[in-house]
């Protein structure tokens, strides 16, 4: 039986599909059997940052519609062992994607992978219900910044009531709190919630802390996902998530001011 | 002592700034969570009622909703304006 996992916000462009992309790969390279399903019907973009755009041929609308079967719709990843990739429809009305269809790819799933992580799209409506309906865990993935965390304070809401877990009265979706885009320095300027605010306000385990990084933007436009870069702040930062998502107790990093050597502060670079 | 609290002020964070709106917009969002769907409504048709006997504001009525194990007790309180 696999572990299903959401990845969700509320807030568009927080980081969602770059994490869900970084934590299954991070998955599937300690070994577990992984799948990474895109949610967001109409602007589908795991593809891309998983790299595998050119590969997609069918998707999860036509698995749900019976005009495909899983294994024709699964693409399997180039890099990395273990993982799989389960397209959204570029195309498709969203009403398409029915509980019943979902479920039942869910189950068919379940049965061959470890873990099925959802990507879920914005909003709190329709899609972003139906990805996380069926999860045992959330990533709350939110930004140091006000309408960042009042959108997953709502998330966490619907966690509680809208979920099957909660319907059928069952031990709740288990929440996890991943605060990307994080800058130390603007921290410590007083300019962007501490790591400590943004807990102490939405009171969930703190599953992992992502800084904001230039590795980000270079592994999509690379479509490697950013946890092979294991040289960058970033791929670190969501290989010590994955570690911690697996029970591992691994100490918080890149919470830290950065002070620029003399050199990147000349020619403007940044952190790595 | 108002130099004071103006230098104060103006040393004041833009991030504790944010903290403090948050903390109240979560608790208020929290307290809506568990609350019957009517809630919101009902509580706009009372203002209504009593503003036709009454000026007051939309922050001057709370409602809330207590649940205990056998019953649940409404509270509604209004502030009305002074002189009356
Ligand atoms: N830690 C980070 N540092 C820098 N840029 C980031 C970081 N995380 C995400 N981004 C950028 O933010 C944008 C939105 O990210 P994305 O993962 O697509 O968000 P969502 O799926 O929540 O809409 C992308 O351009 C991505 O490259
Ligand atoms: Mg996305």
């Amino acid at each position: 039986m696999a572990k299903i996992i959401v990845v969700t916000s509320g807030k568009g462009g927080v980081g969602k599909t770059t994490s869900a992309a970084a934590i299954a790969t991070g998955l599937a390279l300690r070994g577990n059997k992984t799948v990474v399903i895109d949610f967001d019907v109409g602007l589908r973009n795991l593809d891309l940052v998983m790299g595998c755009e050119r590969r997609v041929v069918y998707d999860l609308i036509n698995v749900i519609q019976g005009e495909a079967g899983l294994n024709q719709a699964l693409i399997r990843d180039k890099r990395t062992e273990n993982l799989h990739i389960l397209p959204a429809s570029q195309t498709r009305d969203k009403a398409a994607l029915t509980p019943e269809g979902v479920e039942k790819a869910l189950e068919t799933l379940s049965q061959e992978y470890d873990f099925i992580v959802c990507d879920s799209p914005a909003g709190i409506e329709h899609g972003a219900q139906l990805a996380m309906y069926f999860a045992d865990e959330a990533i709350v993935v939110t930004n140091p910044e006000v309408s960042s965390v009042r959108d997953s304070d709502r998330i966490l809401g619907l966690l509680a009531s809208k979920t099957r877990r909660a319907e059928r009265s069952e031990p709740p979706v288990q929440e996890h709190l991943l605060i990307t885009r994080y800058d130390p320095n603007r921290v410590t300027s007083g300019d962007m919630l501490t790591l400590e605010d943004v807990r102490e306000i939405l009171a969930i385990n703190l599953v992992g802390l992502i800084p904001e990084s230039e590795a980000v933007l270079r592994a999509s436009n690379q479509g490697v996902p950013v946890v092979h870069d294991m040289d960058s702040d970033a791929g670190k930062a969501y290989a010590d998530t994955v570690s911690r998502l697996l029970g591992e107790e691994v100490p918080l990093r890149f919470y830290g001011y950065q002070k620029k050597g003399l050199l990147s502060r000349m020619f403007g670079g940044g952190r790595r | 002592m108002k130099l004071l609290e103006f230098l104060k002020r103006e040393r004041k964070k833009s991030a504790s700034v944010a903290k403090e709106r948050l903390q109240i917009i979560v608790a208020h969002q929290r307290g809506e969570r568990d609350q019957p769907d009517y809630m919101p409504m009902l509580e706009n048709e009372l203002l209504e009622v009593i503003r036709r006997y009454v000026q007051v504001d939309q922050d001057a009525i709370n409602i809330s909703l207590d649940r205990d194990n056998d019953c649940s007790v409404l509270e509604l309180n209004v502030t009305l304006p002074r002189d009356e």
